[in-house]
């Protein structure tokens, strides 16, 4: 069986985030990342990789940035490499963005899809279920672990009540919260292996994709409003002042 | 401009974000439908003032969650623009109605204008996105992030027999460890990080969480050293919140957590270092030791 596992490359999350211009200042950010979600999704991957001898491959899209998320990928285990080369990833739609993922999953011949329950740059989430209905397939979402079960999987997900083990048939898509296990860490070998591993690199026209044009358009960015300065207290006798203040000012309490 | 809003329920009832739906909707000028997976609560959806019409889903598919079978039966009762809550069911079903009608959706608003313009926060909320989107579209609204509509309608209720095929089967069902309320959902958070020491000292957090009714959340830095469970982690790749008041209790505020909680209506830092950085999001900061500033908080409540 093969895993096709959707990745983004998107700002540490340790990164600060600049606005120039009205825009997300790009150039200014320090540090690239796999989306925190995303690794668990790989991770998961790898684990079923480990314990069933599932094939993974590894697709992401965005600008040749994002060679690096690939390589990084193929470090830890993946098996083969797909980038979807788009250079202004942002500027995209979520119909444009799932039309893309979708034909690249189809091409790879992947049934079973793992991908973040959302990007640490949009927070959307909507990649998951949107790549799973153009797929016809079954979509469990915040999924924390996921285990092959005869031809198909069972998956762990959160209900009202607590939690619930559900089980779908191929083709799937899991959409990840964090999990229990971090992602490894790749060793030497694996490091080396993935400088030379093969990149796969589509266009849209290569997949038959008509993009068309985007039907949401970014006006602006802007960095979030500026709270006024707090009221600051020293020592815990001002615990009483503060509560007073909360019922009081805020009403709150 | 025609609207829908898909209606949510939680414990047998409407959930209050569904009032918020046909408030925003109807704030555009529209005159929604709405619809309600499961019928869960459409009495009470057809008394929320400006809403046109009703239509109560009442099909088996709705008897467990399967976003790909609720978006099957749901849409064709999708018309316009569609609003649902930036809830997991809501961004869930909403994108893959969208994906279903090959229409653009835009998750987790907290403002829209006319146009129609969508304000929404990313980066969870180190910067804000202006963006139009034309014709056709799905949006979700983040909770509380809107005035809800108020009541006195008395709209027309179609019940609609429509399933769907279910592909997610329900195996098993697991429990909660604990009754504690869920940050998302909680009005008060008080949250700990690791200038509480120890696990353990989560006890006197409880506590005080107890006293007002608050939910415990901590950072990330605890839940992973000191394996707190996950849904309790606020910040970045933990939960999003924003309770009315959220109280910071030992920690000093890592770009990652200020992120998932700087949206708090008030927020209260108590931390023994003056110069942590919860102390700049903070509208009420205590310079002290959690080890003294606690006990005070509580016997202060209790004089309340």
């Amino acid at each position: 069986m093969t895993i096709a596992v959707l990745l983004k490359q998107v700002p540490d999350t340790t990164a600060k985030i600049t606005v120039s211009g009205g825009r997300v200042d790009e150039s200014a950010v320090s540090k690239w990342s796999m989306s925190p979600y995303d690794e668990y999704a790989l991770e998961s991957a790898l684990q079923l990789k480990d314990s069933g001898g599932e094939d993974i491959v590894v697709i992401t899209a965005g600008p040749a940035r994002c060679e690096k998320l690939l390589r990084d990928a193929a470090a830890v285990g993946a098996d083969n490499l797909v980038h979807v080369l788009v250079e202004n990833i942002g500027a995209l739609d979520s119909t444009q963005v799932q039309a893309l993922l979708a034909a690249a999953v189809t091409n790879s011949g992947a049934e079973v899809v793992f991908c973040g329950k959302q990007a640490a740059d949009t927070n959307a989430g909507s990649t998951g279920p949107g790549v799973a209905e153009l797929l016809g397939a079954a979509c469990v979402t915040l999924v924390s672990k996921v285990s092959a079960d005869g031809d198909g999987y069972t998956a762990l997900r959160p209900s009202a009540a607590g939690s619930e083990r559900v089980a779908v048939s191929t083709p799937c898509v899991f959409a990840f919260d964090k999990g229990r296990t971090e992602m490894r860490r790749p060793n030497v070998r694996g490091i080396m292996m993935a400088k030379k591993k093969h990149i796969e690199t589509l266009t849209a026209g290569d997949l038959g994709v008509d993009l068309g044009a985007a039907s949401v358009t970014i006006i602006s960015h802007s960095p979030p409003a500026e709270k006024p300065p707090g009221q600051k207290f020293e020592g815990a006798d001002s615990v009483s002042t503060v509560v007073g203040k909360l019922r009081d000012e805020a009403n709150v309490i | 401009m025609e609207f829908t809003v898909i209606a949510e329920s939680t414990g047998g009832s409407l959930h209050s974000t569904t009032a918020q739906l046909v408030g925003a909707a109807c704030a555009l000028g529209g005159s929604p439908t709405v619809v309600v997976p499961g019928g869960i609560g459409a009495e009470e959806a057809a008394t929320i003032a400006g809403v046109s019409k009703v239509v109560s889903m009442v099909g088996d598919c709705f008897g467990s969650f399967d976003g790909g079978a609720w978006a099957s039966a749901l849409a064709p009762q999708c018309a316009g623009v569609v609003l649902a809550a930036a809830t997991p069911i809501g961004r869930e079903v909403g994108a893959r109605i969208a994906a279903k009608r090959g229409v653009a959706i835009v998750q987790d608003a907290t403002a829209l204008a006319a146009g129609i313009t969508i304000t929404r926060p990313i980066y969870s909320g180190k910067a804000v996105e202006t963006s139009t989107i034309s014709g056709d579209c799905v949006i979700t609204l983040r909770s509380n992030a809107f005035e809800a509509a108020g009541d006195g309608g008395s709209a027309p209720i179609n019940v609609v027999d429509q399933s769907a095929d279910v592909s997610v089967a329900v195996k098993e069902a697991i429990a909660k460890a604990s009754e504690r309320l869920d940050v998302a959902e909680a009005n008060i958070i008080i949250s700990g990080g690791r200038g509480l020491g120890s696990k353990e000292n989560f006890i006197h957090l409880e506590e005080v969480a107890d006293m007002i009714g608050a939910a415990v959340g901590a950072s990330r830095a605890v839940v992973d050293e000191w394996g707190l469970p996950h849904r309790m982690q606020v910040g970045q790749t933990g939960k999003t919140v924003t309770p009315s008041l959220y109280i910071a209790v030992g920690i000093s505020g890592a770009i990652q957590h200020l992120a998932g909680m700087r949206s708090s209506k008030y927020i209260v830092a108590i931390n023994k270092d003056p110069e942590a950085p919860i102390f700049g999001v903070a509208d009420y900061g205590i310079v002290a030791t959690w080890e003294e500033a606690v006990p005070a908080l509580k016997a202060a409540l209790a004089a309340l």
